[in-house]
């Protein structure tokens, strides 16, 4: 499948994949996150049932201390 | 447009900012200088001598609120901004209340889980309302790695990787960086309102 992730082309071998592979697949291991799915927040305790298909764009925004 | 018409516009605009540390305080401050009409300050702190470092506070204005000391410092620079100050400490569903008059709202915090609390809940509760937020400014150097993503009404500003430690502190210089492309990126949606 072909998806949008942080505004760029990504290929993935699977059909389908959760929120939950694509952040181990990509070495996502941010500690605090915010995860958008076409626009759409996804929480965290949704990461493993939440399906991302071709076309689709996800956005992983890491949150970081300091201000 | 020429400034007096610029500050026109933006004398019927609001802005609220979560968080009154180094990126609130420089972000509301350059805010004011352009003119906005209205400024809504939400921090519980107290202004502490290592805040100055990188805050828009006074060695005079230690132990003071931080919304209280910063609402003097808009008024001596521009005395027509309109401050309203909340002390307390933003909660989850908080948003709602505090932001839905604001035209754009400004995330300062300097805690990463108290970033990623607003961004969801304006993300769940405010959906349409423009975020800008502030991810990654410590350290010193690396200038070109600051810069804006977009993420449709989320507006990151940051290099969105240094995280703050005890040898990566966060230092006026970046911190600035990131408050005023914040106030930039807020003058810029605010510029496209009608």
């Amino acid at each position: 499948m072909d998806i949008t992730l942080n505004n760029r082309k990504e290929s993935f071998d699977s059909e389908a994949l959760s929120i939950r592979e694509i952040l181990k697949l990509k070495n996502f291991t941010f500690r605090m996150m915010v995860i958008k799915l076409n626009g759409q927040l996804v929480k965290k305790g949704q990461y493993e049932d939440t399906m991302v298909k071709t076309g689709d764009r996800l956005e992983v925004i890491h949150m970081i201390s300091g201000g | 447009m020429n400034v007096v018409s610029i500050q026109e516009h933006l004398s019927h605009k609001t802005v609220g900012i979560a968080g009154c540390g180094g990126l609130g305080s420089n972000c509301a401050v350059a805010l004011a200088r352009i003119g906005i009409g209205k400024l809504i300050l939400i921090d519980f702190d107290r202004v502490e001598a290592s805040n100055l470092n990188r805050q828009y506070y006074f060695q005079n204005q230690i132990g003071q609120f931080k919304v209280d000391a910063l609402a003097n410092n808009i008024g001596l620079i521009n005395p027509k901004v309109d401050v309203q100050t909340h002390k307390q400490k933003i909660g989850p569903g908080d948003a709602e209340n505090l932001f839905s008059a604001c035209n754009v709202v400004v995330e300062a915090f300097d805690r990463a889980d108290m970033k990623q609390m607003l961004v969801e809940d304006m993300l769940l509760n405010l959906p349409d309302k423009p975020l800008v937020v502030g991810l990654g400014m410590a350290g010193w150097g690396h200038s070109n790695a600051i810069r804006l993503r977009q993420s449709d009404t989320l507006y990151i500003c940051g290099d969105e990787e240094s995280e703050v430690r005890d040898e990566w502190p966060p230092l006026a210089p970046r911190v600035g960086m990131v408050a005023n492309m914040q106030a930039n990126t807020v003058l810029d949606l605010l510029m496209n309102m009608k």
